[in-house]
């Protein structure tokens, strides 16, 4: 900002000095250090926003953002929707069920035709990886990834390290464990990225079905044993498991999965004492995350909610609130 | 009566491997003149092909002409001209049209418009069973009248390992020949890229090697046990070429043929989500392309068909999973094939033999691979020192869908003679004949 | 030759002078420290706030509630910005309703920052009168905002540049005139 020098208000650290260049948010495999800093950074400003009375600046007054969803999904749609709504944007919501993809119309097509009506960003889940990246390549706006297949949802990436860092100050040093069906969730592959340049101690968890073997070369410990993973650890995070997915028998029966990959007490007190637990929603009860552990005060999962719309308000600020020659 | 002049003729059917003249007349080789002078007096055209190769018409034993029923993306017209600019006088189609080539009377069609419109000859490979289904066989004999030089229900495997028993069994009798698709579907389902690192980043669903390699040995096992004879497509693992070297030790009865494709790129060609190098099977890893390689190399693989599959841009211009497999192949098959030669372990009579005397014999076509006396007059006349680009704009195929354009090609084939005629020429005083 | 053409306009006794006299003007207008909250802009006005809640403390013994503002997410021009401002932290730890809130900011220029830190404290809250403390007024106002409260009149050229260097690092504080323009100009 002009003029002035130093006598800022005290923060809680340092930040490098840096200019947001991205014009699209696709995944965070190519985040630097330094970018993901300046998003959190920016999310505790707009936390302060919504500490108010009055939850609204009008930073992006006039922007239209078209949240198109090609996958159900409440919970991202809705905080994506409070976020644009929180800066004063337009925010319009493309469902599938309803919407011209169920006439067989091609991403391609949609694409072209949102487009034309000029949006300032669009926030795409859909079912294939890369969608958001080809989507990207079709619309002259900012595109966010809210989900593309099973390769990344930055957004909860970031959500999950800003929670994190809100309770435990830093993630280096942590001792972070995923654990669930690593092999399909985007979550983990976006925190890998997320907590793991941001110097995390990372385990990967599940059963031999669940985790690619390839996982060990991305820099996380793998094991198969959910009391290794739990040992120790500062965060547990219990990834959903789909119960779609058993028609093609990843593993025997619930009951299996939750005897040796479900998280209950008594496996949790292998934990260190102060560890939180994490999970993206919606929760299975009783499959992965025991009832009384998630209603326990080592969840964060509200935690979690409450930072991803303070994220989210980050992330379209920092694509739409000013001038687009800068990306 | 033409005369091509003062090449270098490789021939490996007839052993040769010289400098000399071929004499065509009547639509067949007439005749071998060594050294570099023509006859003294000689009534016809003369090609002059010094510092060029004079080799049999190339023959590609796997191409995709979606004639009839996808002609938006090919048709018999424009895939022979494509075949003719690649410097190819033969082709064998797949029988994944619409309708499946599962009848005589389809097969008759093809024949027929390849005979009045085509640029190249063009054999009709027969379903194995009808419509594809993989249940009952094809009337095997009624099609190989009709002109179906082998059968296949590529573009699928056949799925029940008693169904190809049966086939391998019944053919046999007949010594009909039965090109497989190898790929167990349960394994494969699902996946749109090689099950490995590159598919794992960008989150893809993969098919593992192991789908190609378990569908390979079943393969094998059964020719070995019916006595019959197996030709297996598309190889793109090293285990599938190390099983096919077992195979042939043990004297079993089975040939195999890979894409220039699996020896020229590997996954790495998919970063960015790049759909033009999506195809099935897909692109492995540098392991396999090496394996590969060394089957070429030590006569394991006995022919390198392109794999042909023209597909409109609209199915390629869309996320991965749901893009269309495959890429064009006849314009690149030759000039990727060359650069094999730049190690010295591949030389140009090995060359010839993969590209045509092999797929000749493999498919029994009597008078072609080779450029003996009495031949068919199918030659390709290749330039191995002419550079050049291969653009989009020099495309003849109705299709774009390839992962080479920009590419610096080494080789061309500049002259191509089918049955005598002259069907694609970038030689000056050489014109193609209507 | 001038060097890089800068111009003292305070220096650090000058500004500790002006500052003094703010204070003793703003407890004029509003006879005494009662009601007075004061808000600093973020991030010229922050350690100007400072200041002044000393030296009201000094005078009149009495602690008034000081905070600051970020306008990044109010301004009228972010697209003229050329990049992502960085944004800084908001901190109004008390209710303004019905208080007499004293903006404090350290060049009054165009106006449209005022404009927006107005904007940002009626989502806080209902306060009884906003008025405006600057350190330096350099004119070419392009809103109807007027500052109550004026360290020092400074008529500028648009292309000119007011540098303020104050705050409890920096011993030395001044306020210097520069000629050539940074790119911004305030």
């Amino acid at each position: 900002m002009e003029g002035g020098a130093t006598g800022e208000p005290l923060r809680e650290r340092e930040v490098t000095p840096m200019e947001w260049r991205r014009k699209h948010v696709l995944g965070l495999a190519d985040f630097s250090a330094e970018e993901i800093e300046f998003v959190i950074d920016t999310a505790r400003s707009m936390e302060d926003v919504l500490t108010r009375d009055i939850k609204k600046v009008p930073a992006l007054r006039g922007k239209t953002v078209v949240n198109l969803f090609f996958e159900a999904s409440t919970r991202t749609r809705t905080s994506f929707e409070i976020a644009g709504k929180r800066l004063s944007a337009d925010v319009v919501n493309f469902s599938s069920s309803v919407s011209s993809v169920a006439k067989g119309e091609t991403l391609l097509d949609t694409a072209k035709n949102i487009n034309a009506m000029m949006p300032s960003i669009i926030v795409m889940r859909h079912p294939a990886s890369g969608a958001a990246q080809f989507l990207s390549r079709h619309v002259s706006c900012s595109v966010i990834n809210a989900g593309d297949g099973s390769n990344e949802h930055p957004s909860q990436g970031l959500l999950d390290l800003y929670a994190i860092i809100k309770l435990k100050d830093k993630v280096k040093g942590l001792k972070i464990s995923i654990i669930g069906d690593i092999l399909h969730s985007r979550v983990a592959r976006s925190n890998l990225y997320s907590l793991g340049r941001m110097g995390a101690d990372l385990w990967l968890c599940g059963p031999g079905t669940l985790v690619p073997k390839e996982m060990g070369r991305s820099g996380a410990t793998v094991t198969n044993d959910i009391r290794e993973a739990v040992r120790d650890a500062d965060v547990v995070m219990m990834l959903r498991i789909q119960l779609e997915r058993q028609k093609t028998a990843y593993f025997p029966s619930l009951r299996e999965y939750t005897r040796n990959y479900g998280l209950n007490s008594e496996v949790f007190s292998l934990a260190k004492k102060d560890a939180i637990i994490m999970h993206p929603g919606p929760i299975n009860r009783g499959v992965e995350l025991s009832d009384e552990l998630a209603d326990s005060s080592h969840s964060i999962i509200l935690n979690q909610v409450e930072s991803g719309v303070a994220i989210r308000m980050a992330l379209l600020y920092l694509l739409a609130g000013g001038h687009h020659a800068a990306h | 009566m033409l005369l091509i002049k003062g090449g270098r003729v490789i021939d490996p059917g007839s052993g040769r491997d010289e400098v000399g003249s071929v004499v065509i007349a009547d639509g067949k080789v007439a005749d071998f003149l060594p050294g570099g002078e023509a006859p003294g007096t000689f009534n016809g055209t003369v090609v002059d092909a010094a510092g060029k190769w004079v080799v049999p018409g190339l023959i590609d034993m796997h191409v995709h002409l979606r004639d009839p029923g996808f002609e938006w993306k090919e048709d018999i017209r424009s895939g022979t001209a494509a075949a003719a600019a690649g410097g190819f006088t033969s082709v064998v189609c797949m029988a994944n049209t619409s309708p499946v080539n599962d009848h005589p009377e389809v097969t008759r069609y093809i024949r027929e418009k390849a005979a009045s419109a085509g640029r190249a000859n063009v054999f009709p490979v027969a379903a194995l069973t009808c419509g594809q289904n993989g249940k009952e066989m094809t009337d095997f004999s009624e099609l190989f009248e009709a002109g179906a030089i082998a059968f296949s229900d590529d573009g699928n495997p056949v799925r029940s390992a008693l169904v190809l028993r049966r086939a391998l069994e019944y053919a046999k009798a007949f010594d009909f020949l039965i090109l497989e698709h190898a790929e167990d579907h349960e394994l494969s389902g699902g996946g749109a890229a090689n099950e490995g690192w590159t598919a794992h980043r960008l989150g893809i669903p993969g098919i593992p090697s192991a789908a190609e390699e378990i569908a390979i040995a079943r393969d094998i096992l059964l020719a070995r046990f019916t006595g019959g004879r197996i030709h297996i497509q598309h190889i793109s693992t090293k285990m599938g070429v190390d099983l096919l070297r077992m195979a042939k030790r043990a004297g079993i009865r089975v040939t195999g043929e890979t894409a220039p494709h699996y020896f020229t790129l590997t996954d790495a060609a998919i970063e960015g989500y790049n759909t033009y190098a999506k195809m099935n099977p897909p692109l492995r890893e540098e392991e396999d392309r090496m394996a590969i390689l060394e089957g070429i190399v030590d006569g394991t693989i006995d022919a390198i068909a392109s794999d042909h599959a023209p597909h409109d841009e609209y199915t390629k211009r869309c996320e991965f999973v749901a893009a269309s497999n495959g890429i064009i192949g006849l314009e690149t098959a030759l000039p990727l094939s060359m650069a094999l030669l730049a190690g010295g372990k591949v030389t140009p009579a090995r060359l010839v033999d993969l590209l045509s005397a092999i797929p000749a014999r493999i498919l029994g076509l009597k008078g072609k691979g080779t450029l003996r006396k009495g031949a068919d007059g199918d030659v390709t006349i290749v330039d191995p020192e002419a550079e050049w680009e291969f653009r989009e704009s020099d495309v003849r195929s109705k299709s774009r869908n390839s992962p080479f354009f920009g590419w610096k090609m080494r080789g061309r084939a500049v002259a191509v003679l089918c049955r005598g005629r002259v069907t694609h020429s970038l030689m000056k005083g050489v014109t193609p004949d209507a | 030759m001038k060097k890089s053409g800068k111009k003292l306009i305070l220096d650090t006794k000058g500004v500790d002078r002006v500052l003094s006299r703010l204070t003793h003007e703003i407890l004029e207008k509003n006879k005494g420290a009662e009601e007075i909250v004061l808000v600093g802009i973020c991030s010229g006005g922050v350690p100007l706030s400072r200041v002044i809640q000393g030296k009201i403390r000094s005078i009149e013994g009495v602690e008034v509630p000081s905070g600051y503002v970020d306008i990044t997410l109010y301004r009228d021009d972010l697209s003229r910005a050329g990049y992502q401002p960085r944004l800084k932290r908001t901190e109004i730890p008390f209710s303004i309703d019905e208080k007499k809130v004293v903006l404090v900011d350290d060049v009054l220029f165009t106006g449209r920052t005022i404009r927006a830190a107005m904007d940002a404290l009626i989502d806080f809250g209902r306060p009884k009168n906003i008025q405006l403390a600057v350190l330096i007024d350099r004119g070419h106002r392009e809103l109807p905002i007027r500052a109550d409260y004026v360290g020092r009149n400074v008529p500028t050229a648009r292309a000119e540049t007011v540098e303020v260097f104050v705050g409890e690092e920096t011993e030395e504080w001044k306020v210097v005139l520069r000629e050539s323009p940074s790119g911004k100009g305030k």
